[in-house]
């Protein structure tokens, strides 16, 4: 790699149209952010923040009002195809199959779409693999109706790596689910990462979600958007849930939960 | 009789229970038959203008089922770009839906300047009526795309053709059918009220000539058969429904 920062984000400002620009109101304004090779970086904020704008951004389905997005050392000017995204709602169609449905995404980019005829059982194979990786073996041909909401959101995250992108971009992906199924897809994902190393940006509300996964967490301010904290994690890997409830942990949570504190503070001042 | 038996023979009892009511009342005050038939004389005179009313009803089933024909292909290639572009559904729905307002019947004796007594005026006629739930429905089924669905495709480069064939036309697949249900039955009234006033054959204008002729008994059998017809072809599409789209019914059955 010639350049050290997979993602890069140069004084980034975004209104959503021309009107909003000519009235100098931004979603997000003065972004800033270097974001390494396989680094797992969280963002944090409350809701209405620009958390998801932040992420229509790094992936080129919007482009920014001012400065430059670079991601694997090139300008970022259309949608992105290596990375992968998935959602809260995990949006499976239900007339295919759990299997289908993962296949979804190599029907449809390139290099794999021409070739999906010819090398459609490799792709079975891979999507079946995977599926597995994240305890959904033997679920492959149920219909996503028929599955569990934590089992869906599995499903649809394997959706989002099946052309193994090279970033991969989540918001609020298990905001939907109880307490016990987050926590195991929490190290789904962990290990997922640990394996495969791709880069992931992990757009929550949940802080303890954000200091238990990521490597860096960053708190984003409300309208305008901006990050106003950058904390790295500097807890040991491979991370245990366990980790979640030692004092460490729990300091840079406090810490963090107090940014968002004031933020919300500042806010009420600002509305009044 | 166990609960599901009884609710497949509950339509059968009913229609039974009503039939004998009709009758009962109709010998009880010795009601005219010229005024109201009774079920007994409405079948005897079906069995005896069985060759008469079977030529009629074939008619205009085969008309009914043109005009529904045509009405299928231009309802789906008018959903599909109404569904498909914001500005195409800004342009012309407000104008299907004042076009819709109006009274088909009203249409007929201009078909029949444009296009004469016969066939004509019945097709088209089954047409009109019959297109606008065709194309709401695919359209609606078309434009309620999560975006959420629709950011995960664009990402990968998909195309807008792409996102229609993969998503939007398996999502609107149960709309399209339910909606031919109900087209299926409009046509058939379409097809009827045209044939009242602008045509020498099928079952509209049997009831308009049985009428005329005081054959109550032989008007009401008209009735039947077309009640009968849109009731089978109403059932038809429903089972298609059911076995195509079976996703979108999982609370129907067993899951």
């Amino acid at each position: 790699m010639s350049t050290p920062n997979f993602v890069e984000f140069q004084n980034v400002w975004l209104a959503y149209n021309d009107e909003l620009l000519a009235q100098n109101h931004f979603a997000v304004e003065d972004i800033n952010l270097q974001v390494k090779q396989g680094e797992f970086i969280a963002i944090v904020g409350p809701s209405g923040c620009g958390k998801s704008t932040f992420m229509k951004l790094t992936t080129g389905l919007k482009r920014p009002s001012k400065g430059q997005i670079l991601v694997d050392g090139q300008a970022v000017t259309g949608p992105l195809k290596i990375s992968g995204m998935a959602f809260q709602a995990p949006s499976l169609l239900p007339w295919r199959t759990t299997l289908d449905n993962v296949l979804l995404p190599l029907e449809i980019v390139e290099p794999y779409r021409s070739q999906f005829k010819q090398r459609k059982a490799e792709f079975v194979e891979r999507a079946r693999k995977l599926l597995q990786t994240v305890g959904l073996g033997g679920y492959e041909d149920k219909y996503p109706w028929q599955l569990s909401g934590g089992m869906q959101q599995r499903a649809s995250i394997c959706r989002a790596l099946i052309h193994e992108p090279k970033m991969l971009l989540l918001d609020e992906p298990f905001g939907a689910l109880d307490a016990f199924t987050r926590e195991e897809l929490w190290c789904i994902l962990r290990d997922l990462w640990t394996e495969q190393k791709f880069n992931v940006i992990l757009v929550t509300h949940d802080l303890r979600e954000s200091v238990f996964l990521a490597d860096t967490v960053y708190v984003m301010s409300k309208s305008p958007g901006r990050f106003v904290v950058k904390r790295e994690i500097d807890l040991p890997r491979p991370r245990d849930l366990e980790v979640t409830y030692t004092p460490e942990f729990t300091n840079i949570v406090h810490d963090l939960r107090g940014h968002i504190g004031a933020i919300r503070q500042a806010g009420a001042v600002i509305n009044q | 009789m166990n609960k599901k038996t009884l609710e497949t023979s509950a339509p059968w009892i009913l229609l039974v229970l009503t039939l004998l009511i009709w009758q009962g009342l109709c010998s009880l005050f010795n009601v005219s038959e010229f005024i109201f038939p009774s079920p007994y004389r409405i079948a005897q005179q079906t069995i005896e203008f069985a060759d008469v009313i079977a030529a009629h009803a074939w008619r205009t089933y085969w008309v009914t089922m043109a005009g529904f024909g045509i009405a299928i292909v231009v309802g789906v290639l008018l959903g599909f770009v109404i569904g498909s572009s914001r500005l195409a559904y800004a342009a012309v729905y407000p104008l299907m839906t004042a076009f819709n307002a109006l009274p088909k019947a009203a249409f007929v004796p201009i078909l029949v300047v444009w296009f004469g007594i016969g066939i004509g005026p019945a097709i088209l006629t089954a047409f009109l009526i019959s297109f606008f739930p065709i194309m709401v429905n695919i359209a609606t089924g078309l434009a309620t795309l999560e975006p959420e669905l629709e950011d995960v495709l664009r990402v990968l480069g998909a195309k807008r053709w792409d996102v229609l064939v993969k998503v939007g036309l398996p999502r609107s697949m149960p709309y399209f059918y339910g909606s031919l249900k109900v087209a299926i039955t409009l046509a058939f009234v379409g097809t009827t009220v045209s044939e009242m006033t602008a045509a020498n054959e099928g079952i509209g204008y049997l009831l308009i000539s049985a009428g005329s002729a005081m054959q109550m008994g032989l008007a009401f059998s008209g009735l039947v058969v077309v009640g009968a017809m849109a009731m089978v072809m109403y059932e038809l599409f429903s089972y298609i429904e059911k076995h195509t789209t079976g996703w979108a019914h999982r609370g129907s059955h067993n899951e």
